[in-house]
């Protein structure tokens, strides 16, 4: 279970880590914290009937310069030209979950003819104050598990050290990995996105684990409501907020089928 | 040996069942347990305490900052400051600090320092926090990734504010202003003393080194727990071949005096499980917010024994609550003035501290208790240590006053009516 290449590329002069595995269609994958940390079932399932580039944004596993982007256009900018580096031609399917999903969704809504076809997983962004999202940067290590997975286990399992790695390095990259995603996302309002989500006319599917206790289910239809192009959302039973470890073959077939 | 006197004004009535209804003392407090009444009468007593200390001899009187708070009210710690100002004659004021990164624009922090040194004749210690997880990420919803480039970039404005004779401009990272001119601007030239409270990391203690300022360790764990700590420090004094002059440092510490330690459990016991049961009850979830700690002090703290200080100090986690243990591990030092002030000299020696923050308020103590032991401490311990470095090293971090000040006069009855 792992990547056939490993490509770096330049994201305003630091490196960044771009995994390449399958053959078929091209899909882009913007991953979370946890799943830019360690390749996963879920890759693998992707990658069977698809060219997977997962794409590590700055600060996230494998990448640098998270520290250098201080704003919602410095990460839009970033993860462009990421794509562009890696690949990604006008028309092709971008992937983004959780933090980086907000990306995603704003690259789309700048660039909405770079964009063929965008799936959101569990994507922030938006923010009711109704219905807050959590705060995932105030738990306690024993709790994350249970929040961001229906299947404690997986969490556990995909934030631990792989065998050889030096312990101090992978904790610093996971640290790392959560900064990046807090650098996006603190203090948890609106990344303003709600003004610019009308301009995201590529199809999209919305994807969330029903049993989401991060970004609640409800969200879906805020997310679709803003949307200019066609939406569809699909719940996936038994998962939580990173349905891409609770059910990774379910969350890759309905991305798959969305694709071709 | 420096001795300043700090109030943190913590909320003296929070519940007996604090600890087991309530989750959190910091960010989510719940605010129905705040009585404006009773803040009423804290707030200016406290203020009485202070002055009282400065009356008594200390050489500062030191108030901080902390928000959504229930051990720390002084969301502005500049108000208080200013009237201290007015109030007190002679002693240094030391606000520990102003959480430099929560401004916007931080110009706002080189004014209110400049008008409390010019109130006070030149009398300001300037206290340049980075401010607690709890404090800037949470309650004042700073992105705690950016946390310390916003700090860094403030400090060098506020440095700007107060040695640029012209009018200009800045254009930075985080802030810009097209127009910087500060009004007024303090009495003490190139800027009052900085000095920097923290906690343990690495990039604190470089900083201040390279900018030769002090360091104050401002733990609520005694020095038991801040050996390795302090230690750090000096190792990288070293490196940066510093002198050892002892008063680059400071340290806080709780301390109860009495006639003898009998009397000082008795006096001391209630305050000291009050504030380590009820005013320290905080949550651990907002103690490490990612981006925090930076890179370098992460490492540091997987590697060394700083480690076993820094959990304890950052994650409240495994406290002692109760009286034996909080002496045993030395949170609070108590006893008679003998006791107090060899417990204080072997502290100073051993961490090589030329300023001592004292902690003679604590918890639920109330007024009489605390000029009691201030007056104690003033009294009895302090003749015992004055003389600590004094004629070893220069103190070139303290505040250098006006030879010749103007103090408060009240307006007379007669004149008011006219």
């Amino acid at each position: 279970m792992s990547p056939s290449r490993t490509h770096t590329v330049e994201i305003a002069g630091r490196p960044c880590r771009v995994w390449e595995k399958g053959s078929g269609p091209s899909l882009f994958y913007f991953p979370s914290t946890a799943l830019s940390l360690k390749w996963s079932s879920f890759h693998d399932a992707l990658a069977a009937r698809a060219r997977l580039f997962a794409c590590s944004l700055p600060g996230f596993g494998g990448s640098e310069g998270g520290d250098a982007i201080d704003d919602q256009l410095g990460w839009c900018l970033a993860g462009r030209d990421m794509l562009l580096a890696a690949g990604f031609k006008p028309g092709d399917t971008l992937v983004g979950s959780s933090a980086a999903a907000a990306v995603a969704v704003d690259i789309a809504a700048l660039w909405p003819d770079l964009i063929g076809k965008l799936v959101l997983i569990g994507p922030f962004g938006l923010y009711d104050m109704a219905e807050p999202t959590r705060d995932i940067f105030a738990l306690q290590t024993k709790e994350a598990p249970g929040v961001f997975c229906e299947n404690p286990g997986a969490y556990s399992e995909q934030m631990a050290a792989p065998a050889g790695e030096e312990a101090i390095l992978w904790s610093i990259g996971v640290n790392r990995a959560h900064e990046a995603a807090a650098r996006i996302l603190w203090p948890f309002g609106d990344t303003r996105l709600s003004r610019r989500l009308h301009r995201v006319t590529a199809p999209t599917l919305l994807l969330w684990g029903e049993a989401d206790k991060v970004v609640p289910p409800s969200y879906a239809t805020r997310f679709a409501d803003g949307m200019s192009g066609k939406v569809s959302t699909m719940t996936i039973a038994r998962g939580g907020h990173l349905v891409e470890l609770d059910r990774p073959q379910e969350t890759a077939a309905a991305i798959l089928a969305f694709a071709q | 040996m420096r001795f300043l006197w700090f109030h943190l004004m913590p909320y003296p009535d929070l519940p007996a069942d604090f600890k087991q209804k309530h989750h959190s003392v910091w960010v989510d407090i719940d605010p129905k347990l705040f009585d404006p009444v009773r803040a009423h009468q804290i707030y200016n007593e406290y203020m009485d305490e202070l002055e009282y200390a400065a009356e008594c001899g200390f050489d500062a009187i030191c108030v901080n900052e902390h928000h959504a708070n229930g051990y720390g009210l002084m969301p502005s710690p500049n108000l208080i400051a200013t009237s201290l100002a007015r109030r007190t004659s002679d002693a240094a004021i030391c606000v520990l600090g102003s959480s430099l990164a929560l401004y916007n624009p931080p110009t706002r922090i080189a004014e209110e320092f400049a008008m409390v040194d010019c109130i006070s004749g030149g009398r300001l210690i300037a206290g340049f926090p980075i401010g607690t997880p709890m404090d800037t990420c949470f309650a004042y919803g700073q992105n705690p990734s950016m946390l310390r480039q916003r700090y860094l970039e403030a400090h060098d404005l506020i440095k700007e504010c107060w040695q640029r004779d012209e009018v200009f401009s800045f254009n930075g990272r985080f802030n810009q202003q097209r127009y910087v001119n500060t009004w007024p601007r303090p009495v003490q030239q190139p800027c009052p003393p900085i000095w920097i409270p923290g906690g343990g990391s690495v990039d604190t203690w470089a900083w201040c080194g390279v900018q030769d300022y002090v360091y104050c360790y401002t733990s609520y764990y005694g020095h038991v727990s801040a050996a390795a700590t302090m230690q750090g420090y000096w190792n990288e004094m070293a490196q940066q071949k510093k002198d050892r002059n002892p008063f680059r440092a400071g340290f806080l510490q709780f301390v109860g005096v009495a006639e003898n330690r009998d009397e000082a459990i008795r006096l001391y016991k209630e305050p000291a499980e009050y504030f380590y049961n009820r005013s320290l009850h905080v949550d651990p979830r907002y103690a490490t917010p990612p981006g925090y700690v930076t890179e370098a002090t992460q490492r540091m703290k997987m590697k060394s024994q700083v480690k076993i200080a820094a959990d304890r100090s950052q994650l409240f986690g495994s406290l002692q609550n109760e009286i034996a243990g909080i002496l045993k591990e030395g949170y609070v030092v108590i006893g008679s003035p003998d006791e107090v002030a060899d417990q204080l000299r072997a502290i100073a020696r051993e961490f090589n501290v030329g300023n001592l923050l004292m902690l003679l308020q604590f918890g639920n103590m109330d007024k009489e208790t605390t000029m009691y032991n201030t007056r104690m401490f003033a009294e009895r311990v302090m003749p015992q240590l004055a003389d600590l470095f004094e004629d070893e090293w220069e103190h070139k971090w303290w505040p250098k006053p006006l030879a010749k000040r103007v103090q408060a006069a009240p307006v007379a009855a007669k004149v008011a009516a006219e």
